[in-house]
């Protein structure tokens, strides 16, 4: 129970129900798709770039609420980042849900996206964590092929 | 713990008496003697995640019982050796153990031939078998294949590399809201084009029964024949290929209480007999020079390499285990399970059913609004709950009920009423979890 508890903390379960930066964004410089075959998640990831600066981001689609909960922490963290501290985090989540935390640093860069430590307790449910940020990867590097989880 | 074995031969003395009170009586008695078995399956004993195991996954694969776990060991510790090929006293006795389970596939599927039966991986080999072998000489450009519109992959892409190869074309027998195939459209759909049907006996995503002795009644009245994908019905009903009348049936050991990586093709000589060979090597050959091979008689000239020997005997064990226990009383109880669970999901606010067809083996897929089946599943997996969550391997499936994935309980007879309640309780706390 304690698990399923740290797995669906609160601020995961409120930006389930209400997900910031949820919409189509007009003006986004790079957009790109990112699903996840086995269980059917499926988002759109967009992107305005002010030089290395990223500007703004949004997203659109339908999962779960750990999917979904992600990209919308996400899309909240990573406004007025560069590509470098965008990169950073990336690889810092990706340690936090794998259960390999990069650097003590790294925790505390990563702020309210420490409430997806409980993921780690669940292989089944990493992909669903990081899929909107491999998504977001794909799209800072300038992919625009709709990207997988396997 | 109860020790009771059920016997067959008790179905159907019931409505002999023509006494309702006997007959409640009896079926009581044979519900009792069923629940007796599930001790015979030594995992469900286990605890997940401190809970008692609910093993709901059945329709992917089956728990084992303790005599098919015996009879595997017991071939490595006592008989292990090649089969077909020494004339020592080990390949002897491999050989006869080998051979002896398919003489036990043959009296299962009542076929009329030892040879008809072929051993294969799973029903996916199976399928891919006929798909090159019988497709490739059959199947031409312009020509058709048939599969309906709740085909597991394993039933779609075969089918589809094969019309991509040739220039033909797939076609999909539509089914109705309540997931079961609209009859009068397979029928317009069965043309001088249509080279061969092939369909699900049960949909492991819906858990439709589909009325397979009639389609292949209509195909056959226009020369068409037809693979049956028996993976889910085999575990579940008792199955007669002759009586089915069909051309193909492919079935999966594991999902019928035997192991993983064996399973069997049936398939009528004459169509056999004019396939060519799907995998070549040892064992499907009668002697090769380098000018040319000439192959073995049936069912060998589709068994090249070593087979899964262990596994093979491990599904005779699956198969004699089925023989003891009387299927009917199994389908039965398995019935009123689906039945129970069907009027308690009934109660789970915003929870609908993803297949509703009347003739229905024991499978309850659902989704629950604004609840991904992702998110039940682990709730449940908390609770010790073991079911099913995603496409099920039928993504056209969730495309024409339009959910991308659904949450699937699917039961065996070795499951329980309290079991049952169990997981109602857990889905009652989803909501609460996800606030």
């Amino acid at each position: 129970m304690s698990a399923l508890r740290d797995l669906y903390q609160q601020v995961i379960l409120d930006h389930n129900r209400n997900p910031k930066n949820f919409r189509v964004m007009q003006d986004a410089t790079r957009s790109i798709e990112g699903y996840n075959p086995l269980c059917g998640d499926h988002y759109t990831v967009y992107v305005r770039m002010e030089g290395d600066v990223i500007a703004d981001v949004s997203f659109t689609g339908a999962g779960c609420a750990i999917s979904k909960a992600s990209a919308s922490v996400m899309s909240s963290v990573l406004k007025g980042k560069t590509l470098a501290e965008a990169e950073g985090m990336f690889q810092d989540f990706h340690g936090l849900v794998t259960g390999v935390p990069s650097s003590e640093d790294g925790m505390e860069r990563l702020g309210k996206l420490a409430a997806f430590a409980g993921v780690s307790e669940f292989p089944a449910r990493v992909k669903c964590a990081s899929l909107p940020w491999h998504t977001l990867h794909a799209v800072l590097d300038g992919k625009s092929r709709p990207i997988t989880t396997e | 713990m109860h020790t009771t074995t059920v016997h067959s031969g008790k179905a159907g003395t019931s409505a002999m008496t023509g006494n309702a009170d006997q007959a409640g009586r009896d079926l009581l008695e044979r519900f009792e003697a069923v629940r007796g078995c599930r001790h015979h399956f030594p995992l469900l004993r286990r605890r997940v995640n401190g809970k008692p195991l609910v093993y709901f996954d059945n329709a992917a694969t089956s728990q084992k019982p303790q005599v098919v776990i015996d009879a595997t060991i017991r071939y490595y510790e006592e008989e292990n050796s090649n089969i077909h090929r020494g004339v020592h006293y080990l390949s002897e006795r491999a050989t006869q153990a080998y051979e002896g389970v398919r003489v036990k596939v043959q009296h299962l599927l009542n076929a009329a031939h030892q040879r008809e039966i072929i051993f294969v991986r799973g029903t996916t080999e199976g399928i891919n078998l006929v798909a090159h072998s019988f497709g490739r000489t059959a199947v031409g450009a312009g020509d058709e294949v048939l599969i309906s519109a709740m085909e597991h992959h394993s039933n779609i892409v075969p089918w589809q590399i094969l019309c991509e190869e040739k220039g033909a074309k797939l076609c999909v027998i539509p089914i109705n809201d309540r997931g079961e195939i609209e009859l009068a459209e397979y029928e317009k759909l069965l043309t001088s084009r249509t080279k061969i049907v092939a369909l699900a006996h049960v949909s492991n995503a819906l858990g439709t029964i589909n009325p397979v002795k009639t389609m292949v009644a209509m195909a056959h009245a226009h020369g068409i024949p037809v693979l049956l994908d028996g993976a889910q019905a085999v575990p579940h009903m008792k199955v007669d290929v002759r009586d089915l009348d069909c051309d193909f049936y492919v079935f999966s050991a594991h999902k019928m209480f035997g192991p993983t990586g064996v399973g069997v093709l049936y398939g009528v000589t004459k169509l056999l007999d004019q396939m060519p060979p799907y995998q070549s090597g040892g064992d499907m050959i009668k002697s090769v020079t380098f000018e040319k091979t000439i192959y073995n008689d049936l069912p060998y000239k589709f068994e090249a390499g070593t087979p899964n020997i262990g596994g093979g005997i491990g599904m005779g064990a699956a198969i004699d285990y089925i023989n003891e226990i009387d299927l009917a009383s199994l389908a039965e109880f398995e019935h009123e399970l689906l039945v129970y669970a069907t009027q308690g999901v009934a109660e789970i606010p915003g929870l609908r059913i993803i297949g509703t067809a009347r003739e229905k083996a024991a499978v309850l897929s659902f989704v629950i609004d604004g609840i991904h089946p992702h998110d039940i599943g682990t709730i449940l997996d908390d609770e010790g709950i073991a079911i099913r969550t995603g496409h099920h391997c039928a993504q056209p499936v969730m495309q024409r009920f339009g959910v991308p994935a659904t949450a699937r309980a699917s039961f065996a007879f070795y499951n329980t009423k309290e079991e049952i309640d169990v997981f109602l309780a857990a889905l009652h706390r989803v909501r609460e979890v996800l606030g």
